[in-house]
């Protein structure tokens, strides 16, 4: 029990112990006994006969919807629980250093409800268009899948993400300070479509969309952005939504928000002024040193992480070959150039960005060094494609105080120290 | 010059054929606005179900009225068991009164007089989404009550049987309406204004910030006392 109580740090602390000690007796054996050493020191895992090689494992259909691997248990969405009231209004956080790629797996997707999961009935889901329209439609989830459908792969990040680390260093993981994003392909129809289908009013310049949960989401999304790239989706890497991502169908808003890519979608009125809902009012606006506020602040910023190694992802490995891994998003189109240092911002190095680079999508990029075992203080600076540079937190303080809770897109510190143990710090 | 069977120069068949192409393809290619025949009417009925977003300039407000003396009783059965009796928040729910003058301190009270920039954003929130855990359940009269309690907990009103209705809403204002401003991002540096420096960009580097000073981190000692909040 006392095992499983222990945090990842200490597990992967005694583990790299462990290594350090196999390669020390392996060293000096072999100064010992010379070649025979060889044979002494020979891995189990290869020469003991395992079970998995020996005995039949499951069939098919032992899970007809296939789970990870028991070994990755550890790999879920964790909260905060001094963040919020309740569970039902809440957040959790997507656990970045297990992930690779660009690609977030669906159970892994953080959460954010504000009056928890919706569980919609398909046969009983309506989306009605109403307000400066010629005609108020009514469809069901099968109209909705007989318009063309789009596929593309955009970021959802939350104007909070980062929100709890604007005064300072506070939460140890970038599951924790930068988890609020995930990335999937959509597949829906662009919203587009069906205004269309509804036909605007020449006066109409406003949507609001309104979800079917307890807390009735709703924002005002100027029709510009709605004609734009704005879908309805219904399935999410290739698969229906999951009810926390708003079975059966939700509202994207590329490269904005997350908080107006209104969930369980029933509504969409349309206007010719912004509601000022709640959520675009009292919260989702950022305040300023003076005391004024900013609203409408719906793009999200360029901004990047170094997701591994992190606080929840310490070095395990002795000096030599390292791999230093990050995401980088923008919400104003693709990431053309990440940097990376490892001694806090006095150089920089340019990391290599793998893998497609779509629009309001997340980009991996990587920086391969010899580790000398020293400490670092790692952070990425990622450049978007309009030339905007992720600032500093100072930058970003200096120009807007430390209240305004959103849009924390500073370069995030990494201090790895000298047992590859990593904490999340600030420098000057 | 050669001649098509028809007698147009080939030439130009070849150019207008051309033309054509072009035109078919940009016609595949454009954004295609005919209907789809898609969707059925919604029913007068159905769209009053649903249509219950009310905005600043007052539409969308139901008939209706109620005064503070009123909400008081209803808020103390329905509200306040997260919001207090005063509107002071119990535990980590929304502070709803005071806070005036706090918003360019260190530790800004947002609530709806100090921060909320229109009285209709209260009449659209709480119908729709409050009571927490029960929500569209409220009458119209009873959300002007309660709304009318929270004007006077925030002294924008001071008689407890002042009667608000959809009728003179829209002449109530909020307080702080005029500090909202627009978006001016980018407000840090890009690329056209500097070149991000690669080498030699600092003198020294000093850990100025830790997250172990105070360790919220789930899983951790101080896991409690973390500052900020989301709700």
């Amino acid at each position: 029990m006392s095992q499983k109580k222990k945090t990842s740090i200490e597990t992967d602390l005694n583990a790299s112990r462990r290594d350090f000690l196999r390669s020390s007796i392996a060293a000096g054996g072999a100064i010992v006994a010379g070649g025979a050493a060889a044979h002494a020191d020979s891995d189990p895992a290869i020469t003991q006969l395992q079970e998995w090689a020996r005995y039949l494992g499951d069939g098919v259909d032992r899970a007809p919807y296939g789970v990870p691997s028991e070994h990755e248990k550890h790999v879920v969405r964790r909260h905060v629980g001094w963040l919020t009231a309740s569970l039902e209004s809440s957040v959790n956080f997507t656990p970045l250093h297990e992930l690779d790629g660009i690609i977030t797996p669906n159970g892994l997707c953080f959460e954010r409800h504000h009056g928890g999961v919706a569980e919609v009935e398909p046969d009983k889901y309506r989306l009605m268009i109403n307000g400066l329209v010629d005609r108020p439609l009514v469809f069901t989830l099968d109209d909705l899948k007989r318009f063309p459908r789009r596929n593309n792969i955009y970021f959802l990040e939350c104007a909070a993400n980062s929100g709890m680390e604007w005064r300072g260093a506070q939460l140890n993981g970038c599951q924790f300070t930068h988890g609020m994003v995930h990335n999937v392909m959509y597949t829906g129809v662009p919203l587009r479509y069906l205004l269309e289908e509804a036909g605007l009013k020449t006066n109409a310049k406003w949507i609001m969309p309104e979800g079917g949960d307890a807390s009735g989401m709703n924002r005002s999304v100027p029709l510009f952005k709605a004609l734009d790239d704005c879908l309805i989706a219904f399935k999410m890497n290739g698969e229906a939504l999951r009810p926390e991502q708003g079975y059966p169908a939700r509202l994207v808003v590329p490269g904005w928000e997350g908080n107006m890519w209104v969930k369980w979608i029933r509504r969409i009125e349309v206007g010719d002024e912004p509601w000022h809902a709640r959520e675009e009012t009292s919260k989702y606006t950022d305040l300023m040193e003076n005391g004024k506020a900013r609203r409408f602040t719906w793009e999200m910023d360029c901004k990047s992480v170094i997701t591994n190694p992190s606080p929840q992802a310490p070095i395990k490995h002795d000096k030599g070959a390292t791999v230093i891994t990050g995401l980088a998003w923008s919400g104003r189109g693709t990431i053309p150039r990440v940097d990376v240092t490892l001694d806090g911002g006095r150089n920089w190095h340019a990391a290599r960005v793998d893998g497609p680079s779509f629009d309001k999508s997340l980009h991996r990029f990587y920086y391969e060094f010899d580790w000398n075992g020293a400490p670092l203080l790692l952070q990425s600076r990622a450049v978007d494609s309009t030339g905007y540079v992720q600032p500093t937190k100072d930058e970003l303080r200096k120009a807007r105080g430390e209240n305004s809770i959103y849009h924390n897109n500073g370069i995030q510190t990494w201090h790895v120290k000298n047992g590859g143990e990593v904490e999340n710090v600030e420098v000057s | 010059m050669l001649k098509s069977p028809k007698g147009m120069p080939i030439r130009f068949a070849l150019a207008s054929t051309a033309l054509l192409v072009c035109l078919a393809v940009a016609k595949v290619q454009a954004e295609p606005s005919k209907s789809f025949g898609l969707g059925r009417p919604a029913t007068v009925e159905e769209i009053q179900a649903w249509n219950i977003d009310v905005r600043p300039d007052g539409q969308g407000l139901p008939q209706g009225k109620g005064n503070a003396a009123k909400g008081e009783a209803i808020f103390a059965a329905k509200c306040a068991i997260c919001h207090g009796d005063f509107g002071e928040g119990i535990d980590r729910w929304p502070v709803l009164a005071g806070g005036g003058d706090t918003l360019n301190s260190e530790d800004p009270v947002k609530t709806v007089g100090s921060y909320w920039p229109y009285l209709s954003t209260a009449y659209d929130y709480i119908y729709r989404a409050m009571p927490y855990g029960n929500a569209q359940t409220l009458k119209p009269d009873e959300v002007y009550s309660i709304i009318a309690y929270i004007l006077l907990m925030n002294d924008v009103i001071e008689d407890d049987e002042f009667e608000l209705s959809d009728k003179n809403f829209t002449t109530l204002r909020l307080p702080n309406e005029e500090n909202f401003i627009d978006d001016p991002r980018p407000d840090t540096p890009t690329l056209k204004r500097i070149d991000p420096c690669m080498k030699d960009c600092k003198l020294e580097v000093k850990v100025t910030k830790r997250a172990r000073v105070l360790d919220v981190t789930p899983q951790s000692d101080d896991e409690d006392a973390g500052r900020g909040a989301i709700d």
